[in-house]
């Protein structure tokens, strides 16, 4: 840990959150809900930290009646997913978002639509991680703002019994709490990206729980992008569904609004520079954009453009786990993983039950943050009250960034990221895939990966991210780099088409060797197939 | 990234060091909260949001420094824009939160693009 002279905080609890965005906060009261003594920690602060805050998530929502809609959503999700989601699950988040999202309503000013409706399912990010920090708060669960969870601890017989961390606004002071359950809620990664809302989210939890003895599963699934003003963090979508994009010089590109848009768009930016209009939008629209989406025009206004005139460059920003779908396997639907006392929930937990093999984004996502949130908590809070024991002879699990196997070295950590950055950003790597540029990828992470675990010394907090950052990476290049086809958000050049062979869900795991292996529970797959998986 | 905190405005609440999620700002001698950590802004804005005094300004560029003045900010009249546009405190009654309504649009963009799917002869590569 980094060397401070405060003594360490020590904490107990039945339940312990890992991570105060959507998912977390949700957990939190979940768990209190059901009688547990909880606590929980986030590395930023619990209201504004995470991808939600800052963004407006719209949830899948699709109310019981009548019976058919809910049939006819689940079906078309089931058939968008290409093999991947899981029928029951689908029923099972739709069902707890339609009865837990509206009991926000004493925090949380639903809007009413101009017909005098009231919409819950469309929420702003900033007020809706505000509502719920109050929830929390008015639950009696302790929050530790500003306190990176760095490593898990577990009990002699290898079950998770609590966690470690640092206050970075206490002096960098230690912290270890004891608790009867875990809930991972650390959320996704971009790898870094300028996604929005996402410098908080290095891929610990990911880490954290492989450390544990937990699998990843869907981890191939990081190639998503968001458009942005170049230069701008701005990844909310909306305005653009009226794009027009031009090249550079003045040409107008085809890239109709549609499933296929990011990926045209990927492809022109390869040739060059692409600058965008949205002078189609309608005028309604326009004029209460500021009032939809505040964040949005404000970007434009302070650079003096008027994008309804002018034309402005855009790009694409990584979306890694976020709106991709890849995270720790999920053994049941309460959120339980293969360790005894680990549960997950949110973006850190993989979404391909509840979203396929498409982005869980613009709906699932929210909704499956929201209900693996609540399940998760009052699954972690039985097992708490079934645990008699807080006990404090707990190890650390911590290893890479944490504590080198080898000889203790200055790491260039800054290189490092970087290099995750160069191996997960660019299209010709990471969206438009070939076998042998995911081997050179490969080769890279374990180098930078090789450097942390061998010699990284327990320094900054920054280092144990870096960690984080490759392992998570070198899971999803290894899981890609064997699924020899394409497959919604996975491409690949040298295998254009879907192989019905593959049509199952691949895990992932491993620190020191990286494997992938074939989730023999996954609804589409046949005994005897994949041998390609090793 | 943040650039600025306007000084005469700073009531030294406190409250952008706790909120930010990136951990940027330090709390100063003088009282005034300090940009410690710039490097490590993510171009949240929310810090903004939270200045009840309308005292930040950060610039959207995320990757690139700009160079801000005090006079230029406080003449835009854009501090305490995004609290103003969100309803926050004061505002509340005239800036309702109507995000319910983006829905709306992407429905009717995906209507709009039905529609010029069936009716367009091509438009490519024309100025
Ligand atoms: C711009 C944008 C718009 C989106 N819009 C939609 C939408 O309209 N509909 C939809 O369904 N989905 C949407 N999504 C996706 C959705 O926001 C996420 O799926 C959801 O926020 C996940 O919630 P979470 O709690 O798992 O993760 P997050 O909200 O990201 O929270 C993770 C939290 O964990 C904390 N943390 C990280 N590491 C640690 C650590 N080591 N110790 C302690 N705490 C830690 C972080 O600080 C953060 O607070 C959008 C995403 C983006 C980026
Ligand atoms: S929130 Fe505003 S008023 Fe409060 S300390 Fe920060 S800059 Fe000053
Ligand atoms: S914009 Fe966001 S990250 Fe940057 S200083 Fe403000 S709150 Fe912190």
């Amino acid at each position: 840990m980094v060397s401070s002279s405060l003594e360490e905080l020590s904490l107990m609890a039945d339940v312990l959150i890992v991570g105060g965005g959507m998912a977390g906060a949700w957990a939190a009261t979940s768990a209190a809900q059901a009688g547990a003594k909880v606590v929980l920690a986030d590395k930023g602060y619990c209201g504004t930290s995470g991808v939600t805050a800052a963004a407006g998530p719209g949830h899948w929502w699709v109310p019981p009646d009548p019976p058919a809609a809910r049939d006819t959503a689940v079906a078309s999700r089931i058939a968008a997913g290409l093999g991947l989601g899981e029928t029951e699950w689908m029923y099972r988040i739709l069902d707890q978002t339609w009865r837990t999202l509206p009991t926000l309503a004493r925090y949380y000013k639903f809007g009413v639509d101009d017909e005098g409706r009231v919409n819950y399912r469309a929420v702003r990010g900033p007020e809706y991680m505000r509502a719920l920090r109050q929830q929390v708060l008015d639950h009696g669960v302790t929050i530790l703002d500003h306190s990176p969870v760095l490593e898990l601890l577990a009990r002699s017989d290898g079950s998770i019994g609590g966690a470690g961390g640092q206050r970075r606004q206490v002096g960098g002071r230690a912290y270890r709490i004891a608790a009867g359950a875990v809930v991972l809620a650390a959320g996704g990664t971009s790898f870094l990206s300028h996604l929005l809302g996402s410098q908080t989210n290095t891929g610990d939890g990911y880490l954290m729980a492989a450390e544990a003895g937990a699998e990843m599963s869907g981890m191939e699934f990081t190639a998503a992008y968001t458009i942005a003003p170049a230069h701008s963090t701005m990844t909310r979508s909306m305005a653009y569904a009226f794009a027009t994009y031009y090249d550079v010089d003045g040409y107008e590109l085809d890239l109709p609004f549609g499933p296929e848009q990011t990926v045209r768009l990927a492809r022109a930016l390869q040739r060059g520079p692409v600058y965008c209009s949205l002078d189609r939008l309608p005028d309604d629209i326009k004029a209460r954009l500021h009032t939809i989406s505040p964040n949005v025009p404000l970007v434009f206004d302070r650079w003096g453009i008027d994008p309804y005139r002018d034309r402005f460059e855009v790009t694409l920003h990584n979306d890694g786990t976020i709106r991709g779908i890849g995270g720790v396997r999920v053994d049941d639907v309460n959120g339980a993983t293969s360790v005894p006392g680990l549960f997950v929930a949110g973006d850190n937990a993989s979404r391909e039950k509840v979203a396929g093999a498409i982005s869980g984004g613009g709906n699932v996502n929210s909704a499956w943050a929201l209900s693996s949130g609540v399940f998760a908590g009052a699954a972690a809070a039985r097992v708490a009250r079934s645990t008699k024991s807080r006990s404090t002879e707990l190890s650390p699990l911590g290893q890479a960034g944490l504590r080198p196997r080898g000889r203790p070295k200055d790491v260039d950590k800054a290189a490092a990221r970087d290099g995750v950055r160069a191996e997960m950003h660019p299209f010709d790597k990471n969206l438009f895939r070939t076998g042998a540029g995911l081997a050179a990828s490969s080769q890279t992470l374990e180098g930078f990966w090789n450097e942390v675990a061998n010699h990284g010394q327990a320094s900054s907090i920054a280092l144990r991210e870096t960690a984080a950052l490759l392992a998570t990476a070198r899971w999803s290049v290894a899981t890609a780099a064997v699924r020899n086809e394409s497959r919604g958000l996975h491409r690949r050049e040298d295998h254009p088409v879907q192989d019905a062979r593959l049509a199952g869900r691949l895990l992932s795991g491993g620190l020191d060797r990286v494997w992938v292996a074939l989730d023999r529970r996954s609804a589409g797959v046949q005994p005897g197939q994949l041998k390609a998986v090793s | 990234m943040i650039e600025l905190i306007v000084a005469e405005r700073c009531t030294d609440c406190g409250a952008c060091i706790e909120v930010c999620p990136a951990n940027v700002l330090d709390p100063g001698r003088d009282g005034l909260p300090v940009l410690a950590r710039v490097e490590d802004c993510q171009t949240c804005f929310l810090c903004e949001l939270y200045c009840r005094a309308d005292a930040i300004y950060v610039a959207p560029d995320c990757d690139r420094r700009v160079a801000v003045s005090t006079e230029d900010v406080l003449a835009s009249g854009r501090l305490g824009q995004y609290r103003k546009h969100s309803g926050w405190d004061e505002w509340a009654e005239q800036f309702p939160n109507e995000q319910w309504l983006m829905e709306n649009v992407f429905r009717r963009a995906g209507e709009a693009a039905a529609q010029a799917k069936v009716t367009s002869a091509d438009v490519i590569r024309t100025k």
